[in-house]
């Protein structure tokens, strides 16, 4: 394995991998989002659950903080390597004859993430961290009842949030519509199943992104 | 067919280059590109100007040799072809066509629209072969059976003219196209796995020093391959590659 990281497969199958950990992330943050649509409590109890258990807290989330700075940073890093590659552009380049738009342009659709998940976590992120563990109030309580969907509905109710985390997610459908199945293929599954598979991750793409989207507009317009 | 060129012209290496317009006139649409810049340079000889220096060789796209970055694309706008391949017929009377080098740091440019493509012949004899007794008891390779779907996979593979489009096109100028078809030609085969290992090491090993890009799976490689060297290739290498760096 010694200097599997120094090789440019070793750096696309590990920034593959870091891209599975994130896209199963997004689906189980959707799945707990959603159930803010339907019963305030249910998301209460998750959510509780979710900042107070000791596996999530102390082992998940590090690991995600980890994998979202290894993504970012090599998404970076691998950009630089590849603009040194070519030291003289074309004159004349015709991309859109060979290529999606999404998998020419991942460094940008990954910059308005980057900065669409700097405002999340100054929302929601940061104000959590402080309250248990500067605050030191682990109890989830405000006022005698749980604060976490009270906080999350107050979080959407400026337009200007809103419309911002709608951009967000319309960039990260683009990131998720080549990365997806570029994920697979960087760790060798191309084979009779990636037809079926280009579909899936297409829906992927568009589904949760779209989902959020519609949790952020009902909570909006609900409030 | 009247046409204007935008032609990449540089004098040697060192010199910064740039384009430079040609007017051609009475071009025929059977004629090939290659043809075409034939007439170019015949008239410039008679002008007494420098022709434009450009590679070819087979002119039947099997040498591989023949580049060209023709608007925005490697080989041209055609699909499955190579320059020489290329017909004047896919271009319009009156059109502007850009003609530029093949683009990349591990390309440099040698003259006008030639390029250094020997970085690939390095990440060949890094790896890209099988050792053979050739002393004269030479065992036949049809004796050793082959799967009939490993057999036509590793020809398609093996169809890979090592002539640097996928390099071109891709925005990353990465060389995961060539370097798969080459690993991926003898993977296949049952004469390939004594140095299976150590091939694909090596060979990716020479291809990250040589300085080509890190592949993003934009697939334009594939789309602009005239031989049509499929993206599994890429996968396939990405496996032996970390079974490879397992085994050590």
């Amino acid at each position: 394995m010694s200097g599997i990281l120094d090789s440019s497969i070793g750096r696309k199958f590990a920034m593959a991998l870091s891209a599975f950990f994130l896209m199963i992330f997004l689906l189980q943050h959707f799945v707990i989002n959603l159930t803010s649509v339907f019963s305030a409590d249910t998301f209460n109890e998750i959510s509780h659950f979710m900042g107070t258990f000791w596996l999530i807290q102390y082992v998940i989330q590090p690991i995600l903080i980890f994998g979202v700075l290894f993504h970012f940073i090599m998404g970076f890093v691998l950009e630089i390597k590849n603009r040194k590659a070519r030291n003289i552009s074309y004159a004349k380049n015709n991309g859109a004859a060979n290529s999606t738009w999404m998998s020419r342009n991942m460094i940008y659709s990954g910059m308005f993430i980057l900065i669409f998940l700097i405002i999340h976590f100054i929302d929601f992120w940061i104000p959590e961290i402080n309250t248990k563990y500067i605050v030191g109030d682990m109890s989830g309580m405000h006022d005698g009842e749980f604060r976490y969907f009270h906080e999350l509905q107050e979080k959407f109710v400026p337009i200007w949030r809103v419309a911002l985390y709608c951009v967000g997610f319309v960039f990260l459908a683009l990131h998720l519509m080549h990365g997806f199945n570029s994920a697979f293929q960087s760790v060798g599954a191309n084979n009779k199943y990636t037809k079926g598979l280009k579909g899936f991750g297409m829906a992927y793409a568009i589904i949760l992104p779209l989902g959020f989207i519609v949790i952020a507009l009902f909570h909006h317009f609900n409030h | 067919m009247n046409l204007t060129l935008k032609i990449w012209r540089q004098k040697n290496k060192n010199d910064k280059g740039g384009l430079v317009d040609y007017k051609v006139t009475d071009v025929s649409p059977d004629m090939s590109f290659l043809e075409m810049l034939d007439v170019l340079n015949e008239d410039l000889i008679n002008k007494d100007e420098e022709p434009v220096a450009f590679d070819h060789d087979c002119r039947e796209g099997i040498c591989g040799m023949c580049s060209l970055y023709i608007n925005g694309e490697a080989h041209g706008p055609d699909r499955g072809v190579t320059t020489c391949q290329l017909h004047m017929r896919m271009f319009k009377d009156g059109d502007t066509i850009y003609i530029e080098p093949f683009r990349a740091a591990a390309f440099p440019v040698i003259k006008d629209l030639i390029v250094d493509r020997t970085s690939f012949d390095r990440i060949q004899h890094a790896g890209g072969f099988i050792s053979v007794n050739t002393s004269g008891n030479t065992i036949d390779a049809n004796t050793i059976p082959v799967n009939k779907h490993d057999a036509d996979t590793a020809f398609d593979s093996a169809t890979c003219i090592g002539c640097g489009a996928c390099v071109a096109s891709c925005k990353n100028s990465s060389a995961m196209l060539f370097v798969s078809a080459k690993v991926s030609q003898f993977a296949l085969l049952p004469q390939g796995q004594i140095e299976a290992t150590d091939r694909v090491l090596n060979m990716v090993k020479q291809m990250d020093e040589e300085g080509f890009g890190n592949c993003t799976n934009t697939g334009a490689c594939e789309v602009e391959c005239p031989k049509g060297i499929s993206l599994e290739n890429i996968a396939r290498m990405n496996r032996e590659y970390l079974k490879a760096s397992l085994k050590g």
